[in-house]
């Protein structure tokens, strides 16, 4: 709980919701006829609009970026280090906007909000949703706004996907993107670990075929699992190393399956804490959207064809430990925007949390952010060579 | 910027693309792209330098060019250039042979090692030549393949490789004739333009 909001936090935030009525017809070929997004903003929009910055979010992140809801808080918004009044992200300067993503569970309709069809929660009826689908519908968003154009899109992992999305789909759109820790797709070993994801869910006999909340219950065990098995890819091994090493919960081994080693029981409680706070289908739904980008498939591969379109300055990131996206993976973009001869920087960041280090103040990286996005506050948009 | 720049600034061609290797802070590029309308990019692995040039705008890649360039396409830029880190590199000749790979012609500058200075350093006084230019000591310095203006353009022989032009000037970067007339001994900076 905050006793007092820090100087650099952007304060009580409350969420707002947009209703959408104009059908949004999916990559996966299903319709739907009208939908809500949640989301928050942070800072002020100019006249022209001309100084926003969309948040990305990443598979379990949310709309909620910055700042506190409320006194009784224990923590602000997932990436409340980089967002606020002075910070990398500066809310001085520009007029943050961070939603929660279609398929989300945290507001914004998805697997847990009410089908008007039927009147029923959507469950495992809600549609496939893929990175394109959430360009499309942030970009309503944004004309909600009235923002022609960004002056970045900042993201993460996932959220990463969506700013090189956007980079093609809407080309004019945005001045700068920022992508970090991303990949322009999966490698198998990161589909495979999806998968054993989504079969620990499914295979949960609470799970019901995804229609558990009409059966009153929740694939807690399946969902744990599934969050302590991705919770071990994004910290890497030395991070868990250091963190617990071979710490024991008693003085000698007790020869049985409780826990024994002190990592057992942080990612037992790692699991448990998610379930209480996301959704099953969500994260089977999140996965799949990961599993399915894939941009350069669209030009046969060629992902320097593809981002023939973009028109932004490019920021790449990424963590010298991460090895769910690892550094070689930013690098494949990197090397596609330079055969493109796009306006691409790249900095790799010596850093040990693994890919979690996307979401923790490292100095370099933080100055790193803070450089490219005070270029984007300078730069006019540019006119069509 | 510093004189050597200035230099190299003057021999690239307006329009064209250009792979700076050690860029620093960029000072070279954002020459280039404000007076010459160059584009391109700089390797560079100094993290200060590296977010410098993200703040100034200038495109700049963090890669450690001993790991190698494979990642940059044959012919794909029109002069790739390295301004005084070439001896500082494990293989500078293999790192050559690289930058003519993926560019149509390569500005080198080294500091010549054949200085008479230096000679007088090494033959007379007996000890590794320690300047304001050159300012460390043999086990701390970066420079592990000094090389004269001779030896470089021997090299450049070797390989086959035309010296399109060449410039030997004095601490201050500036030609004169004694360093244009015996560029070994009197010069304390080469530069090179060589090409296939």
């Amino acid at each position: 709980m905050p006793e007092t909001i820090p100087v650099d936090s952007v304060g009580l935030v409350t969420p707002q919701v947009a209703h959408f009525d104009e059908p949004l017809v999916l990559a996966c070929g299903q319709t739907l006829p009208n939908y809500q997004l949640i989301y928050e903003t942070y800072g002020q929009l100019n006249a022209d609009a001309s100084n926003a910055v969309l948040i990305c979010h990443a598979l379990s992140g949310d709309h909620h970026a910055a700042g506190y809801h409320s006194m009784e808080d224990k923590k602000p918004g997932w990436w409340d280090t980089a967002i606020g009044p002075g910070k990398p992200i500066d809310t001085n300067t520009f007029f943050v906007i961070s939603l929660n993503n279609l398929g989300g569970c945290c507001g914004s309709t998805g697997p847990t909000t009410v089908n008007p069809a039927t009147g029923n929660v959507w469950g495992a009826e809600f549609p496939m949703v893929t990175v394109e689908d959430w360009v499309e519908t942030q970009a309503r968003l944004a004309d909600r706004f009235g923002i022609k154009q960004f002056a970045a899109i900042v993201g993460g992992s996932l959220g990463g996907m969506q700013v090189l999305e956007w980079s093609i789909r809407y080309p004019d759109r945005l001045r700068g993107a920022a992508i970090i820790a991303s990949a322009p797709k999966l490698s198998t070993q990161n589909i495979a670990f999806n998968e054993v994801a989504r079969q620990s869910i499914r295979r949960d006999p609470e799970f019901h075929g995804g229609n558990y909340q009409s059966h009153d219950t929740i694939p807690t065990n399946g969902l744990g699992l599934a969050r302590m098995l991705g919770h071990i890819t994004y910290l890497s091994d030395d991070s868990m190393g250091n963190k617990f090493g071979r710490q024991m919960r008693h003085d000698t081994y007790q020869y049985n399956y409780e826990v024994e080693f002190e990592v057992e029981s942080y990612l037992r409680y790692q699991g448990e804490a998610f379930t209480k706070r996301f959704d099953a289908n969500t994260y089977m739904l999140m996965t799949k959207a990961l599993d399915y980008f894939d941009p350069a498939a669209r030009e046969g591969g060629d992902l320097a064809k593809v981002l023939s379109k973009a028109q932004c300055e490019f920021l790449l990131v990424s963590f010298t430990t991460d090895w769910r996206f690892s550094p070689e993976r930013s690098e494949e973009i990197v090397d596609a925007l330079i055969r493109s001869g796009k306006h691409v920087s790249y900095t790799k960041i010596e850093a040990i949390e693994g890919h979690d280090a996307f979401l923790f103040p490292i100095p370099r990286y933080m100055a790193a952010l803070r450089g490219f996005l005070g270029r984007a506050a300078k730069h006019l948009p540019k006119e069509n060579a | 910027m510093r004189a050597d720049l200035e230099l190299i600034s003057d021999w690239v061609a307006p329009n064209t693309r250009v792979l700076d290797l050690g860029c620093g802070n960029g000072a070279l590029l954002s020459h280039l792209s404000e007076h010459k309308n160059v584009t391109g990019y700089g390797l560079e692995i100094d993290a200060e330098n590296i977010n410098v040039c993200i703040e100034k705008g200038i495109p700049v890649l963090e890669q450690d060019i001993d790991e190698g360039l494979k990642n940059f396409e044959n012919q794909s830029f029109d002069v790739v250039i390295m301004a005084h880190a070439l001896q500082q590199f494990r293989r500078p000749d293999l790192l050559l042979d690289e930058m003519l790979r993926i560019g149509k012609e390569a500005i080198i500058t080294f500091p010549n090692f054949g200085h008479w200075r230096n000679r007088v350093h090494l033959g007379i006084k007996g000890h590794m030549p320690v300047s304001e230019f050159l300012p460390y000591n043999w086990y701390d310095t970066p420079n592990i393949h000094f090389c004269t203006f001779k030896d470089f353009r021997d090299l450049c022989q070797s390989k086959g490789l035309k010296v399109q032009r060449w410039a030997a000037v004095d601490g201050q970067l500036r030609d004169h004739w004694w360093t244009r007339l015996m560029p070994n001994l009197f010069s304390e900076t080469a530069i090179f333009k060589v090409s296939r």
